[in-house]
């Protein structure tokens, strides 16, 4: 079974390098949205103490996650709509595989696109203040959200009826960083988005990883943020599950 | 080997209790109009749709129960070729080596060796999605054939392709039975069923209308006529009276004369209009086609039922 997913993880991997858009979604225009908050916007917003770029860098981490999901539910719902779907089920192949192959080149993807971030990050001067235990309760959270956002994204590609409507999908998962703390404090907005931003699981994500770079864990957000994760992850399997079951 | 199908089913009524039977390394054929329930037949078949009730075994394995082993007996080409596009031939045909497990060594063979059989080869590592028509149902097919599979399902293997693909995925089809294996195909046209097909069952609106050989089959269609048209009524009465069992319409001025087709009973009948002196206009022989199957069997044609339809939604 795991030969299986490991086959599929192939094949999508291949898809994703041979989609230019895919990867310009994912990797690029990340980068391009955090040289833009930090160069162009940056010196504008007074975030407290420090450099613009050690508050920015965990919500640009946050955006690399989301930016790039909308190419797994176009590449899912494009399986499921095309005929390649039933080939693979008539198959003796096991049937989980084809999700669990998806979320694994998404998680794959995901990763490189925070790895550059991160990258970039620090050619722009980013200095963190984590040990390599901080790095590494990082990198876990990160790749619990991302375990999480790739399972609910292959739930969207299910739920989609048309290629065109699932990358939608994926739209509320691009916006929800702009309405968290990760460009500015929650406290700095405006009532009512004050408190959206406040108790939105990217804003608990967002905070922990902070904490974690800042070498000044955050405990509180960094359990809401394991909650709200594998909340996701458990709906989104179990969602995308069932939609699959029901396809034919 | 399969040993036989049979299921009466419901589903939907898009399936209204059928049984089929077919004898291991023989083509069988169901042919029918769209909508008459093909494709949800093969769906069944095929593990991807559950019945209602009834039983099928296909390859010897019941399909609800031993669905695993059914799978890993057959291949299926479905209506619109399933191949991956953004891989290519090649990596197309490896993906599926892949899935069925074989190694490394056995596996790039098998896949060399079907795109040569298959006339793939110079486009082997171009992407899918810049195949023609006729070339992705070629790989597609391929793909179907890696994992070796005993019964291959086609379902409307043809429809869409130009005449040209069409003979070629003909004789594919030959080639595979040659090799003893056992075809279940689909269509809508009738010379197909007639050139592949060792039994052929007439599937219409769910039920099963006919089932026999191709020579049986075409034994109960009233078969081919001439159709005549002449330049006025008095030519085309004067037809009637000299050619028995022909039926006229008087608005169109078309008779229809009843022949196998033959050019002895052609000339015969050129013979006769010319003795009595009769003109006519135009000449078409009509050759039996899916239309008339319809007709015959089930009491009105595909093509009369739409019309009424179009009629309504007006």
């Amino acid at each position: 079974m795991s030969s299986d997913s490991a086959i599929m993880l192939r094949r999508n991997f291949k898809h994703t390098l041979r989609n230019p858009v895919a990867v310009f979604n994912a990797i690029i225009m990340p980068v391009v949205m955090m040289l833009m908050f930090v160069y162009v916007f940056g010196d504008a917003f007074n975030v407290g103490s420090g450099d613009y770029i050690n508050y920015a860098t965990p919500g640009m981490l946050m955006m690399a996650i989301g930016y790039g999901l909308s190419a797994t539910a176009i590449a899912v719902s494009s399986d499921m709509t095309r005929g390649i779907i039933n080939r693979f089920k008539v198959m003796d192949v096991s049937r989980a595989a084809v999700l669990t192959g998806h979320v694994a080149s998404t998680m794959l993807r995901t990763t490189l696109a925070v790895a550059t971030i991160i990258g970039v990050a620090f050619l722009f001067g980013f200095s963190p203040n984590a040990s390599f235990v901080h790095w590494l309760a990082t990198a876990g959270v990160l790749l619990l959200v991302i375990f999480a956002v790739s399972w609910l994204t292959v739930a969207f590609g299910l739920a989609a009826k048309t290629q065109e409507s699932a990358g939608f999908y994926t739209v509320p998962l691009i916006m929800l960083p702009f309405f968290s703390s990760a460009i500015v404090p929650a406290a700095k907005m405006g009532p009512g988005v004050r408190e959206f931003a406040q108790y939105q699981p990217f804003t608990s994500i967002i905070e922990s990883v902070r904490g974690f770079l800042n070498g000044v864990p955050n405990n509180g957000q960094t359990l809401a943020a394991i909650a709200w994760s594998v909340g996701i992850a458990v709906v989104g399997y179990v969602w995308a599950r069932s939609k699959f079951n029901k396809r034919a | 080997m399969a040993s036989g199908l049979k299921k009466a089913y419901k589903d939907k009524v898009v399936l209204d209790g059928i049984d089929l039977d077919v004898r291991a390394g023989t083509t069988f054929s169901l042919l029918g109009p769209n909508g008459s329930g093909k494709t949800t037949t093969v769906n069944v078949l095929t593990t991807l749709l559950k019945m209602d009730s009834g039983t099928a075994r296909v390859a010897g394995y019941d399909v609800a129960t031993e669905t695993k082993k059914v799978r890993s007996s057959i291949g299926v080409t479905g209506q619109f070729a399933s191949v991956d596009e953004l891989l290519s031939g090649r990596e197309n045909l490896q993906l599926m080596a892949d899935l069925h497990h074989l190694r490394g060594g056995e596996g790039t063979k098998i896949v060399e060796r079907l795109l040569e059989r298959f006339d793939l080869g110079e486009s082997a590592d171009k992407r899918s999605s810049t195949y023609s028509g006729g070339m992705r149902r070629k790989l597609d097919l391929a793909m179907t054939l890696v994992g070796r599979p005993k019964i291959i399902f086609l379902d409307e293997p043809t429809t869409g392709l130009d005449p040209r693909s069409r003979r070629t995925m003909w004789n594919i089809v030959r080639e595979l039975v040659a090799d003893g294996i056992t075809i279940f195909l689909t269509t809508q046209y009738l010379d197909e069923a007639d050139n592949l097909a060792d039994k052929i069952a007439v599937l219409n609106e769910g039920k099963l209308v006919a089932e026999g050989t191709p020579e049986q089959l075409k034994r109960q269609i009233p078969g081919s006529h001439v159709q005549l048209r002449f330049g006025g009524v008095a030519p085309l009465d004067a037809a009637v009276r000299v050619l028995p069992g022909s039926t006229p319409d008087q608005e169109s001025l078309i008779l229809r004369v009843p022949s196998d087709g033959g050019n002895k009973s052609l000339r015969a009948l050129l013979d006769r209009l010319d003795e009595y002196a009769i003109e006519v206009e135009e000449f078409t022989v009509h050759l039996p086609d899916l239309d008339d199957v319809f007709f015959a069997l089930t009491g009105h044609s595909d093509a009369k039922s739409e019309s009424t339809t179009e009629v309504i939604a007006r």
